[in-house]
């Protein structure tokens, strides 16, 4: 038995996903993971078509609530919409009646009247999807809520190693930057400790989430230590309001001390994916040699975001059934 | 008009009593304790087994709201839902609009700004005979922190506060009520380290005292996240803390460190709650669970007896406030708290008579609770799963 056909719980793969909702890497099990990505394979190939277009989603309606400003996964979810053939509408927190003092239940239910199927949610709370999946009929999927959790970044990052490495298990994979607010750190350390992969987080220690090993990983705030033999490296954004909060002491020493260099990536495995979920600071958290070098797989990533938002809202769609009835 | 409760097991430390008495009521007063009392013209209310009747409860820490945010709980409904908890009497704190400064207590909400305001404050209480009680935290620590900083707040993505915040507003007051020589009172301590400021200061021979809620020794912050992720029930500050915490709070309420057990009832209508966890307000009611989860995990647990719940609950809270009550002395006003220690309490959070019914106990199922409360000697709660005819 090769080691991607091993699963922990010896069960049969899963064939669809057991929550209505997808709220977080949390609540899918290695099998649903392994679902969802090996759907993303299929969706990647409708994508390289001249018509990109399948009635997979005909008829169903997708909401994009976004409540954050977000460029890449709003437009990445609103290609994967229409790809599959979703009637889609984008709300933006500028358009929307939240102005007005509306609270994001009532917004939600307002929504739910003109009877949507799905919700994409993005908002600056953690737990907003949560909220939502409590008083909500419609499938909700949680596009980043606060700090918590952004489980489609981390699906894509893990299709986009896949791709590369054939699987997860047994890479040593580092993860480095502002760890204490980042949604896509949670997601991808609940995602690749799921998968079996050696993960590694480091940052300083002004930024590292309390009991950080209990979920876990190995974690430390050297650099060089984290990005040693590594066969991923992957770089967090730092925000630079951070500053004000004397998390460290300049953009200049963090880019010293942490930056993503030539030099510290010759450290890692010779065949290293450099990834980053962006937006990048380049010349903070990673050096524009490397970002733009042949290690990066950053423009992948985004690339393979739709393939994966597209396995996400097919599946939640109730994926063969659905088009069967359809 | 007089009553005479007959053949029930008393329990009134203060008096150094846990055994069977009658005790005979005349109008707002104690008239006599005492075995085998004669009828003396009473209206008899026999006392069946189980029950056990003890010193009114007194709720140190409880916001009633009025005036100002009567859609969240009033004067009525708080009281309502204070004797349905036992409680005969509540020390209502002052962040009301406008500020409800009746009460002969000096309490800060909010820490006190600066270090000279707080010693300002315990010399200037000192001459009512009051403590200060304040509640300990730094704000710069707390930041905008929502829960506890720990294991569940990384996972959930929440902003923390450690127990360090509290600790130091703790020792603030400690050395402050040294300086002074005034009493300082810790409201709702929930952190392991402000316990062990406040054991430390009980040694030196400090005036420092504390309590404790009934949250803080029943929950940790798993609770954040099971059974309901992101429950707003959940949200109260000072937060639900680690099993450390909660564990060194059981430890304090047994060893004696901690002096009372207080509420810190704090309703919060549906719709202010029904939103993203950061945004909603901090607090959960507390008056109508408090005696059934003091019941079910201090003495049934095995870690106090009766008497020591009812040193926590009603002669304490009355040492400590200066005020009367706290003990079923003879000419002492009647404020009875009549307890059902059996019997089985299914807490319904839609049947709590308070206004708000944001409680993380709802559908607890805990033992022991209150069978009547008796007020100035007027009957006015009575359990009607106790069969009490009062």
């Amino acid at each position: 038995m090769s080691p991607t056909t091993v699963h922990v719980d010896q069960q049969p793969a899963a064939t669809a996903l057991r929550s209505k909702d997808l709220l977080g890497i949390a609540d899918l099990t290695p099998d649903e993971i392994n679902l969802i990505l090996d759907t993303a394979d299929v969706m990647k190939e409708v994508g390289s078509r001249p018509i990109k277009k399948v009635p997979a989603l005909r008829g169903k309606t997708v909401v994009n609530l976004f409540f954050e400003p977000s460029t890449r996964t709003r437009t990445s979810f609103e290609i994967a919409e229409k790809r599959l053939s979703a009637d889609t509408l984008n709300i933006a927190i500028a358009t929307s009646s939240v102005v007005k003092g509306e609270t994001l239940a009532d917004t939600a239910l307002n929504l739910e009247a003109m009877q949507p199927d799905m919700i994409v949610l993005r908002h600056s709370s953690s737990g907003a999807c949560h909220l939502l999946s409590r008083i909500c009929r419609s499938a909700i999927i949680n596009a980043g809520d606060g700090m918590h959790e952004h489980p489609t970044q981390a699906l894509l990052d893990a299709f986009t190693i896949r791709e590369r490495k054939k699987q997860l298990k047994g890479l040593k994979v580092a993860i480095i930057g502002d760890l204490l607010h980042s949604r896509v750190l949670r997601s991808n350390i609940l995602l690749l400790t799921k998968m079996g992969a050696d993960v590694w987080v480091c940052g300083p220690p002004t930024m590292m989430p309390t009991d950080v090993r209990r979920f876990g990983v190995s974690a430390t705030s050297n650099v060089e230590q984290a990005v040693r033999d590594a066969d991923v490296i992957m770089m967090l954004r730092i925000q630079l309001e951070r500053m004000e909060g004397a998390y460290f002491p300049s953009l200049r020493e963090y880019f010293n001390v942490f930056g993503m260099t030539e030099a510290r990536m010759t450290l890692a495995k010779p065949d290293v994916m450099i990834m980053h979920p962006g937006p990048m600071n380049r010349g903070v958290e990673i050096a524009s040699e490397v970002a733009d070098g042949p290690y990066s797989v950053i423009l992948d990533q985004v690339a393979n975001g739709v393939a994966v938002r597209m396995a996400v809202l097919y599946l939640l769609a109730g994926g063969a059934e659905h088009e069967e009835a359809a | 008009m007089k009553r005479l409760l007959k053949g029930g097991r008393v329990v009134d430390p203060a008096n150094g009593i846990d055994g069977v008495r009658d005790i005979l009521i005349d109008g707002e007063r104690i008239a006599r304790v005492g075995l085998n009392l004669p009828f003396d013209a009473a209206t008899v209310v026999e006392i069946a087994d189980g029950l056990v009747i003890c010193p009114g409860f007194i709720d140190m820490h409880v916001h009633l709201r009025e005036p100002g945010q009567e859609h969240k709980e009033t004067v009525a409904t708080g009281t309502a839902s204070a004797v349905a908890g036992g409680f005969t009497a509540v020390a209502c704190m002052p962040n009301t609009n406008p500020v409800n400064d009746d009460a002969n207590v000096t309490t800060y909400m909010h820490p006190t700004k600066t270090a000279i305001l707080l010693r300002r404050a315990l010399e200037y209480a000192a001459m009512f005979g009051m403590p200060v009680i304040e509640h300990c935290e730094d704000p710069s620590l707390k930041g905008d922190g929502v829960v506890h900083e720990g294991y569940w707040a990384a996972s959930l993505g929440l902003r923390g506060m450690p127990g360090a915040c509290e600790a130091l507003g703790v020792e603030r007051g400690v050395l402050l009520a040294e300086l002074t020589g005034s009493a300082f009172h810790v409201a709702h301590m929930s952190a392991r380290a402000s316990l062990r400021a406040v054991r430390r200061a009980k040694e030196a021979g400090i005036r420092v005292t504390c309590e404790v809620a009934p949250h803080h020794f029943t929950l940790t912050d798993e609770a954040l996240a099971a059974p309901i992720a992101y429950d707003t029930n959940t949200k109260m500050n000072p937060p639900l803390r680690e099993a450390a915490d909660r564990d060194a709070m059981l430890d304090g309420i047994a060893d004696g460190s901690v002096d009372a057990i207080a509420t810190d009832h704090a309703p919060h209508h549906y719709d202010e709650k029904k939103v993203e966890y950061d945004r909603a307000p901090f607090g959960i009611v507390g008056l109508e669970t408090a005696v059934p989860l003091s019941l079910d995990r201090l003495v049934h647990a095995g870690r106090i007896r009766l008497s020591r719940m009812v040193e926590l609950l009603s002669v304490n809270p009355a040492r400590i406030l200066n005020v009367p009550g706290g003990s079923l002395s003879e000419g002492a006003p009647a404020d009875i708290t009549i307890i059902a220690p059996d019997v089985k309490v299914k807490i319904d959070a839609g049947k709590l008579r308070s206004r708000s019914k944001n409680t993380p106990f709802d559908g607890w199922e805990l033992r022991g609770g209150v069978a009547a409360t008796i007020v100035g000697g007027r009957p006015l709660y009575v359990n009607a799963d106790t069969r009490l005819a009062l």
